[in-house]
């Protein structure tokens, strides 16, 4: 039981000045700052895994022959040697036109029909996909494939030029994941301080339960249920915010379809974490209030 | 029902406020505690209900060493003592009633059930119309009744009071000291620690314990080996 039961009649033991204290928006705005740090976290890692999984096995090979027919027959015979490789999962040929397409947008022309890009040689690009693990052994073997269907080619393995990216949202969805355990930390501090200023405040009722022959049990039951109770409007609060902020973002979000922006999403796992944020931070309040209270009612005869 | 054998009492590393505190308190007795201010009284009281463990000595109640009692057995026992603070210590959040109804719900009494005799209690300390008035609302003697309402609500088998009479007019300490009186016919062992001679001299039967200077004056050793009641 998060918020322990106890009878109308006992929690009137205790003054009722239920958010009253900072505790409820110290937790509050700690609840916020940990389910934007979760949300940015699950987001990252999320985009550093799809971009893992996107460049693992893949390269390109660059064919820069200066005769363009020569080129073009190279290409051609080299992604079809490729494709019958039975460690090659998919070659594919990257057509002229998107290489222009792409191109294009760094010369100001959308459309790739810039005259001076028209005039660039530009190279055959053949992109392939590899089956299982053993990188090291299927590049070993493209690199025969290339040298016999289009020698002087360069093979460009997308981890070299991508891998550094992945790191770095890796590294960061780390740091997201180490913000939210120094805020569990600092929100368990909170109740900890919370639950010996209580202790302090009535000190006087708890001396007196005490001598009529209430247990510690019974005490901290209900120091704890107002803790717990405290704790949850401040875990509510922050929450339903964090959930404001992060339906907007997501909103906004759902616009930028390019690029590694694109790959960063919650999942539905990633929501799943977000809603059992709030109900773990409560039980967690709880239990460290209960243990802090145990923990200082032993002191007391 | 309590004994105490050789025991001494120390806050820290001062010298010993009580000494060598030997005595036999048997089973539906009533005693009076008296001694100057500043004698002990209120450490040797605080040692019977339970608020202090003596620095030396030996302490047993219900025939059990509390001394080396675990901390968590200590409710139990506590709950057959009734105490009468000097200072009342009513919560001041609750009403008269629930005042006087706590011992009865930390016991565990349903609501159904204590609704009767705290009625009558407060009834009985003439306080039936104030039921509902806070602490603060009380005068002084009020509230000393509401205390020892309190005290004896759950028929203690031991009844620690601490100058009890000492905010009441001359009649309802009469009255209160009736009431120790019928609880001490019905079995429950009194101590009450007072200065008020009139008090004394009103039970018959009751013997007198004095602290002097932290030590208990016992010359005739009726105290450390009472006589046999019949």
């Amino acid at each position: 039981m998060i918020i322990p039961r106890v009878p109308a009649q006992h929690r009137r033991l205790l003054p009722d000045r239920r958010l009253s204290g900072p505790t409820p928006w110290v937790i509050a705005i700690l609840m916020l700052l940990t389910l934007l740090a979760a949300a940015a976290g699950v987001g990252l890692a999320r985009s550093a895994h799809a971009i893992g999984n996107a460049i693992a096995g893949r390269v390109t090979v660059q064919i820069v022959t200066a005769n363009p027919v020569v080129r073009a027959e190279q290409a051609l015979a080299l992604r079809r040697a490729a494709a019958a490789q039975p460690f090659v999962r998919e070659a594919r040929s990257v057509e002229q036109a998107e290489l222009k397409a792409t191109l294009g947008q760094w010369f100001g022309s959308s459309e790739g029909d810039d005259p001076v890009l028209a005039s660039l040689p530009l190279p055959a690009l053949v992109d392939i996909d590899f089956i299982g693990g053993d990188r090291a052994g299927h590049m070993s073997q493209l690199r025969a494939l290339v040298a016999r269907e289009a020698p002087g080619a360069r093979i460009i393995p997308h981890a070299e030029w991508l891998g550094p990216v992945a790191r770095l949202i890796r590294s960061l969805a780390w740091v997201a994941g180490g913000l939210v355990l120094l805020m569990t930390l600092a929100s368990a501090a909170v109740v900890i301080m919370t639950a010996r200023a209580a202790l302090g405040t009535h000190y006087a009722t708890i001396e007196m339960l005490h001598l009529i022959g209430a247990t510690d049990q019974q005490i901290a039951r209900l120091f704890q249920r107002r803790i717990a109770i405290d704790t949850a409007y401040g875990i509510a609060l922050g929450a339903t915010v964090a959930a404001a902020i992060l339906l907007l973002i997501g909103w906004q979000w759902s616009g930028v379809t390019s690029g590694l922006a694109a790959t960063a999403s919650l999942g539905a796992a990633g929501w799943a974490l977000l809603l059992a944020l709030p109900l773990l931070a409560i039980a967690l309040a709880a239990l460290t209030a209960r243990q802090t209270l145990l923990a200082a009612l032993k002191k007391i005869l | 029902m309590v004994e105490f054998n050789g025991v001494g009492l120390r806050y820290g590393p001062d010298a010993e406020i009580l000494s060598d505190i030997s005595f036999n308190l048997q089973p539906g007795s009533f005693y009076f505690l008296t001694g100057a201010s500043g004698a002990g009284k209120t450490s040797l009281l605080k040692m019977l209900y339970l608020a202090q463990r003596p620095s030396r000595g030996i302490v047993r109640l219900f025939g059990e060493d509390l001394v080396s009692m675990p901390r968590h057995r200590l409710p139990g026992f506590r709950r057959r003592i009734g105490v009468v603070f000097q200072d009342f210590r009513l919560l001041p959040h609750l009403t008269a009633r629930d005042n006087i109804a706590l011992p009865l719900r930390i016991a565990g009494v349903s609501e159904e059930d204590l609704a009767g005799p705290v009625g009558e209690m407060l009834g009985w300390i003439g306080l039936g119309d104030r039921a509902d008035a806070h602490p603060a609302t009380l005068s002084g003697g009020e509230q000393q009744r509401v205390a020892i309402a309190r005290a004896v609500i759950a028929r203690p088998q031991l009844l620690v009071a601490d100058e009890p009479t000492g905010n009441v007019d001359p009649d309802m300490a009469m009255r209160l000291l009736g009431l120790f009186e019928a609880l001490n016919r019905l079995g429950t062992t009194v101590v009450v620690a007072t200065h008020d001679i009139h008090l004394i001299s009103r039970i018959e039967n009751a013997q007198m314990m004095r602290l002097e200077k932290g030590r208990l004056s016992d010359p005739t050793g009726a105290l450390r080996y009472p006589p046999n009641r019949a």
